[in-house]
């Protein structure tokens, strides 16, 4: 499944889509930044509450194929303007992480 | 590849929000020199924990990769305060970050255990009060 289809079907909004077809490969979840950067794989769409400008460069490096900030975390202006600069797919939702998983894992299956 | 290629890159102490430039940039050159995205991965993580690490602990630093054949070797530099006990510092879950540090999500002891895992040598040479050198070698 595409990003962009994802973020369709879901609701999840989306706040920079460079890369609308990336494929979600699977799903990692996390806020420490280190942890993520050690496990994530590319392709994972990344579940997470952290919105400061460095969850950018994890998702870089990382090679997720979005950022799914969840819980209404809502960024500021200038990550949704790196998101785009750098090609890193982002969305936001108001659900739970817990409850955002469960609607990702049953669209993926 | 016949001569090794080197790159060399100064990371800014005092901007905790753009640390990762180095890493970043790096990323594009290896994918531009056709380097597999094992490799690349590896690499960029090593380096990002080290300029991370840089800018938390040390103020700054300098980064200096040579792309051999191969081999890729990351030469990190700094004059922070040392490391006081390279034991700890090397067990996942030590962190002597801050408390705002922690809050931007980094600080989770994870660092120089993730240089070390994603590299096929890492060899640390540091001394309070002068600062760390941090040696990294990915075979490619």
């Amino acid at each position: 499944m595409t990003v962009s289809d994802l973020s369709k079907q879901s609701g999840f909004r989306s706040l920079a889509m460079p890369f609308p077809d990336r494929e979600v490969s699977g799903v990692y979840v996390g806020d420490l930044l280190s942890w993520v950067m050690g496990r994530a794989n590319e392709g994972d769409l990344w579940l997470t509450i952290m919105t400061n400008v460095n969850v950018i460069a994890v998702a870089t490096l990382t090679g997720v194929s979005a950022v799914l900030l969840c819980e209404d975390c809502e960024p500021d202006s200038e990550l949704i303007k790196l998101a785009t600069e750098k090609g890193i797919n982002l969305l936001v939702t108001d659900k739970k992480i817990y409850e955002a998983c469960l609607f990702v894992g049953e669209a993926l299956s | 590849m016949g001569e090794p290629l080197t790159f060399h890159f100064d990371v800014d102490g005092d901007n905790f929000t753009s640390a990762g430039e180095a890493s970043l940039s790096m990323k594009k050159n290896l994918r531009q020199l056709g380097i597999s995205p094992e490799i690349i991965r590896r690499v960029s993580i090593a380096m990002y924990e080290g300029e991370i690490n840089m800018v938390i602990h040390a103020g700054g630093g300098t980064a200096d990769v040579t792309v051999h054949s191969d081999r890729i070797e990351i030469l990190l530099a700094d004059r922070g305060p040392g490391i006081e006990n390279i034991d700890l510092a090397m067990r996942e879950g030590f962190s002597t970050a801050p408390e705002n540090i922690r809050n931007l999500g980094f600080g989770a002891g994870m660092g120089l255990p993730n240089m070390k895992k994603n590299t096929d040598s890492l060899v640390v040479d540091t001394a309070l009060g002068v600062g760390t050198t941090i040696r990294m070698t990915v075979l490619i």
